[in-house]
């Protein structure tokens, strides 16, 4: 027994090339159980009523005054003028868009590559796609003016017997929002559903019983279920992976089919794609960071899962850099006027060119800062990282719209846009909505996949001494 | 013990030990069993004879079908109820079809998935008779459980008990059915 344990010692990898196990101080399935749900279990601490107050306050007093008062009155509240007709309301769209993309990115595409580690953070990423994408639903459908006529955009049959014009991105987009929507929905309450069989299973009182019975669907974890469940996954899992490449590739194309310099590029699919994944890599680590600390999960989300998302941020963030570099240089190597005038004053108009350094400072020097392992694993570095990153791509977005429309091929057609208050409490009422659907999601909700984690730990594989296998299987 | 028997339940504590004894109790000849876990456990369909799950089908049968209502819906609305003249392309061509179609598939593939899944596991169903035994309650935490039918042509009450004690099973008990 010493004998070939000694030999299977002598074969295994040195220290620094063996994985980082997912899990750290590793206790056993009944401790990771315990660990992983007491948060939803235990009593509510006081910093989720400090967040949650403020953050329910943007989202039910600031959020619906904004938005009633705009729906009510009409877009001219907005800062939204001629020419700038896409302001705020496109680029928190399009930013809200990109802070989902991680999300699926972390639990669809990862799940596909087989990176165990993903299992401790999908969860919480999925819930960020979630409700990300709920706050970049409305900013279009409210942004069309009269919000009663969005049923348009459907092909209803109506009594003017008119059906929606299918050649437009715009439409597009449509269906691209709200597949996107539905599917990660979808995605989310499947994962969830051996995890309320968890929480239904642990439940003390009548009520929790009944709420996580009702919502576990009758789980009992069977190998039928899990067999027909794990097909589902897989299958959802490619659908998603799908969905990010396509959702933000199709608000992409709204901007590279219009003729307006700096927008009319082939690059834009990709572009926001990247930019979208690199946003939400970002705001990954904002949620990350306060939460494995708070919640007590340091020893799940460990530091080594923290240096992968800060290592995905950084290649996103490459990608991106790479994409500024050809985007300059497309417009100088063209030739036209008009881009070259457009990418100038990205950097040196009088106007947003603070907005346009901004970008660049940080999308492209701050984020080199990830190349080093001390940056990676110093926490306060890594969440201020994750909130520029957040401030950068909004930055960016914000030139591409209105630094592109501010002005237009004819000098006597420029014109400038600043947001009112009206813009700025609507984008302040879906970060406050976004913030207080998430608190209740950590509250009440198995943040953390508890069957996944218990999945790829030692003790869950057959063909492991942990996982109870024994000689005569042929394996030690 | 008015009640009926739904089955005998067996506890094991790692999954390499269920897997072992599910082997056992294939061998033995039963049909209507099951292995209870965590999480899914590797090999176990192999062990247990699963064929391939139909939930891949019915994704791709709704995803299917959404792809191709999305192109009749497309030729349907732009080219003949109410002829668009955009840009003066053709009323109708395959590439304009495209990328709605595509989204609409990956909408249906995804409701199929769970359609499918929930279809075939009989969901949603609210009570199920293991859900009544207390011990059965730590499947979901870290035991591993088999549960042998009382509806399994096989099945008896002494002999099936003998079998799982063999295979390892430890706090055999009785399932009773209270519907």
């Amino acid at each position: 027994m010493s004998d070939s344990l000694n030999q299977l010692k002598a074969l295994a990898a040195p220290a620094e090339l063996r994985r980082a196990p997912v899990v750290e101080n590793n206790q056993g399935l009944g401790w990771l159980t315990d660990k992983l749900s007491a948060f939803a279990e235990g009593k509510t601490p006081l910093w989720w009523w400090i967040l949650f107050i403020p953050a329910a306050f943007a989202a039910t007093v600031i959020f619906p005054t904004c938005l009633f008062y705009q729906v009510f009155t009409g877009v001219g509240v907005w800062g939204n003028n001629h020419p700038v007709m896409w302001g705020l309301d496109i680029v928190n769209f399009i930013w809200w868009v990109g802070v989902a993309h991680a999300g699926t990115l972390i639990s669809a595409l990862l799940f596909l590559t087989r990176q165990h580690w993903r299992t401790t953070i999908g969860r919480m990423a999925e819930a960020m796609t979630v409700f990300s994408v709920m706050m970049a639903g409305l900013y279009p459908a409210i942004h069309v003016g009269r919000a009663w006529f969005d049923w348009f955009m459907f092909p209803v049959p109506n009594s003017n017997g008119l059906w929606p014009q299918f050649r437009s991105p715009l439409m597009w987009d449509v269906f691209a929002v709200n597949t996107y929507l539905t599917v990660s929905t979808l995605f989310f309450f499947m994962g969830m559903i051996p995890d309320f069989a968890v929480l239904r299973d642990r439940s003390t009182t009548r009520v929790r019983k009944g709420i996580f019975t009702f919502l576990a669907m009758g789980w009992t974890g069977s190998a039928r279920q899990w067999h027909h469940y794990e097909k589902a996954y897989l299958v959802l899992c490619g659908l998603c992976t799908l969905l990010v490449f396509t959702v933000s590739s199709i608000v992409g194309l709204d901007f590279c089919t219009a003729q307006i310099a700096g927008w009319h590029a082939t690059i834009f699919p990709l572009y926001f794609v990247i930019g979208a994944v690199f946003c939400g890599f970002g705001m990954v680590l904002v949620i990350l960071i306060p939460l494995r600390k708070w919640c007590g999960l340091e020893q799940i989300i460990t530091m080594s899962h923290i240096d992968k998302v800060a290592k995905l941020a950084l290649v996103s963030g490459l990608i991106i850099d790479y994409i500024y570099l050809m985007e300059f240089f497309i417009a100088w190597y063209s030739g036209d006027q008009y881009e070259r005038w457009v990418f100038g004053h990205r950097l040196f108009g009088h106007t947003y060119m603070v907005l346009g350094w901004m970008l660049i400072g940080i999308n492209v020097g701050v984020t080199q800062l990830l190349w080093f392992k001390k940056v990676r694993s110093n926490l306060l570095w890594l969440f201020i990282i994750g909130v520029l990153i957040n401030i950068g791509m909004w930055c960016e977005r914000f030139v591409i719209v209105v630094g592109s429309l501010y002005q237009e091929f004819l000098p006597s057609n420029w014109g400038k846009y600043m947001p009112t208050m009206w813009d700025i409490g609507l984008y302040i009422g879906t970060l406050g909505a976004f913030f207080m659907l998430y608190l209740l999601f950590v509250k009440f909700l198995p943040m953390i996949a508890i069957s996944e984690v218990k999945g790829v730990m030692p003790e869950a594989d057959p063909h492991h001494r942990l996982g109870g296998a024994q000689k005569e299987d042929g394996h030690e | 013990m008015s009640d009926k028997i739904y089955g005998l339940m067996a506890e094991f504590n790692t999954p390499g030990d269920v897997l072992r004894a599910a082997k056992k109790v294939r061998a033995a000849g039963y049909h209507r069993w099951d292995v209870f876990s965590p999480f899914p456990i590797h090999g176990i369909d192999k062990v247990m004879g699963l064929k391939n799950s139909l939930v891949g089908w019915v994704s791709l049968a709704m995803g299917g079908g959404a792809f191709v209502s999305g192109f009749v819906l497309l030729w349907f609305s732009n080219a003949f109820d109410y002829p668009l003249i955009v840009g003066g392309k053709p009323m109708f061509s395959v590439p304009m079809t495209f990328v709605p179609s595509y989204i609409l598939m990956v909408m249906g593939g995804a409701i199929g998935a769970l359609v499918g899944m929930l279809a075939l596991n009989q969901f949603p169903r609210l009570h199920h008779p293991l859900l009544n035994k207390a011990r059965f309650e730590l499947v979901s935490r870290d035991k591993f459980v088999i549960v042998i039918g009382s509806t399994d042509p096989g099945f008896s009450l002494t002999e099936t008990r003998k079998l799982l004690e063999s295979a390892g099973g430890q706090n055999v008990d009785i399932v009773e059915d209270k519907d």
